[in-house]
């Protein structure tokens, strides 16, 4: 079997005095496209930032590429190719689309170039003198992915993607995922939205109280889906 | 003799060139706040202390290793900035993630200790540093004869120094706006400023990147220092008597807005020199009677974000 990309194990995370994730174990394979998949508060969210260092208070274990990423700061962490679309997008105020999309420095060889950004996202070629934050939910979405694939990261954490938009959008982004896989990239995806994640993805890790409590395969899905509704209260 | 809103044009003159001689300064010593205030949050109350500092840095590699004007304007500001970062580095840092108020004290508390530390060793009475013999003498300037209909009229001396001290002040705060504003170093800066988690998380050292910009903002104050050198004796208290009306500006332009400090300098500069000739009383308060209106009418500053 493949040695996964990403291995995480007995992974803690506070914020505060706040105990959030309470041993998360799981990994993502190169090419694999995964989900991890809960309700509210679950800590999916934290997972993330705690995988890329941006939660401080951490322990346990992240491997990426074979090299222990939990106590290393973020900026360390994201120079071993791994980059973060944030739940927010967070995309800059003070910067114009031009400026956002090429801000993050690129860590590696092998990532997209400006044209091969603008193929996937023609948009943002026109609204390129924009502010940032005057582009519509969608169009923010896709500039906060389409920033992270010029820098060479080859694991991809996107943070809630299709949160809060429309169904073309959602159906565009859930294109450009399957094009990333296709050219790839290995995805780490964070979904409440349960119809898209399994158009998208190979397995899915269902998180409960900081925890991963299921694993499910993408094809096992029809079985499973009186557990799934079960575990997503839907 | 022509008379300008019933002052004679020379008095008027003199004034107006005083008034933008100190708006240089103002423009130069509130941009460095700024900066630091955008980026760091930090009040940084020891940005006049690091003005005077510059003035003196300039004073003792004359004295000390007989290093004149024109290299010290590049050297002091230098050195400062290198003290700057250490300050950043050792003393600030660990602050971080402490109120804001903890880096307001802390900075406060520099302030006095580098000024009483130049206080014992030189008093206060001030040390003469000299204007570089390029820059001596003046222009006597004269009012156009279209204006006038007749001979030219006497308008006004202008020191070349003086003229040079508003050269430099422009060419200083263009540059730092270009840099901030139009490069990608301070592209980052600005997005650090609004996320560092996530500029971090991009692969920025967004520590080295605050360290670099708070030297950055004291080079500038150190920048000031020098250029005052010649037009004011270097004095310890320098710093503590222009830096109150530094903070005023800076708030008047918007706090952290690059472009509203350095057009507020300016501005509020030759506001104070005009209120001199029609008003002199009200020349020490005018900066922060328009403060008050200002933060009455726009509070976030003439500049600043949700003005």
């Amino acid at each position: 079997m493949t040695e996964p990309l990403l291995k995480v194990a007995g992974l803690n995370a506070w914020y505060g005095e706040s105990h959030i994730l309470h041993g998360m174990d799981f990994e993502v394979r190169p090419g694999e496209v995964v989900t991890l998949i809960g309700r509210n508060g679950a800590g999916k969210t934290t997972t993330l930032r705690a995988i890329m260092g941006m939660v401080k208070n951490r322990t346990g274990s992240v491997l990426l590429g074979g090299t222990e990423t939990v106590k290393m700061p973020a900026e360390r962490v994201a120079r071993l190719g791994i980059a973060i679309c944030p739940e927010e997008r967070g995309i800059f105020s003070s910067l114009n689309v031009t400026e956002n999309l090429t801000l993050p420095p690129v860590i590696a060889e092998g990532g997209m170039s400006l044209e091969e950004v603008y193929s996937l996202f023609p948009i943002l070629k026109e609204r390129g003198k924009s502010q940032g934050t005057k582009l519509s939910g969608g169009e923010q979405q896709m500039l906060a992915i389409a920033r992270i694939l010029r820098t060479g990261a080859k694991l991809l954490m996107l943070d809630e993607p299709t949160e809060g938009l429309a169904p073309v959008i959602v159906e565009q982004i859930g294109k450009t995922i399957q094009e990333l896989r296709k050219r790839d990239f290995t995805i780490l995806l964070v979904e409440q939205n349960f119809r898209f994640a399994s158009s998208v993805a190979d397995r899915h890790y269902v998180v409960e109280h900081g925890n991963v409590i299921d694993e499910i395969a993408n094809e096992a899905i029809d079985q499973n889906r009186e557990k799934l509704t079960q575990y997503l209260g839907v | 003799m022509i008379e300008f809103l019933g002052v004679p044009l020379p008095l008027f003159m003199g004034q107006l060139l005083i008034g933008l001689i100190n708006g240089s300064f103002y423009a130069v010593l509130s941009l460095g706040l700024a900066l630091i205030f955008g980026l760091l949050n930090i009040v940084n109350f020891a940005h006049g202390a690091l003005y005077m500092v510059g003035a003196f840095v300039a004073y003792l590699l004359l004295q000390f290793i007989g290093i004149g004007y024109w290299p010290a304007l590049i050297l002091a500001p230098v050195i400062v900035a290198g003290l700057g970062m250490l300050i950043e580095r050792f003393l600030l840092r660990p602050l971080h993630d402490l109120d804001h108020l903890y880096g307001l004290l802390l900075t406060f508390g520099l302030a006095l200790v580098l000024e009483g530390t130049f206080r014992h060793f030189y008093g206060v009475s001030g040390m003469p540093y000299s204007i570089p013999d390029s820059l001596a003498g003046a222009q006597r300037l004269m009012v156009p004869t279209w204006l006038t209909g007749e001979d030219p009229v006497f308008m006004m001396a202008l020191p070349n120094y003086r003229a040079w001290v508003i050269v430099a002040s422009l060419i200083v705060c263009t540059a730092t706006w270009i840099l901030i504003e139009r490069t990608k170093l301070g592209a980052l800066m600005r997005a650090a400023t609004e996320k560092p988690d996530l500029v971090r998380a991009f692969g920025v050292n967004v520590p080295a990147l605050i360290t670099l910009t708070y030297g950055l903002g004291v080079g500038l104050a150190a920048f000031a220092g020098v250029l005052a050198a010649p037009i004011y004796s270097v004095n310890p208290i320098m710093g503590s008597n222009i830096i109150i009306v530094v903070f005023a500006i800076v708030v008047i332009g918007g706090l952290g807005s690059i472009g509203g400090a350095i057009v507020s300098g300016f501005l509020l500069g030759v506001i104070e020199g005009i209120t001199k000739v029609f008003y002199p009383e009200a020349s020490n308060v005018v900066i922060f009677v328009v403060m008050a209106i200002v933060l009455i009418v726009r509070p976030a500053g003439l500049f600043g974000k949700g003005a």
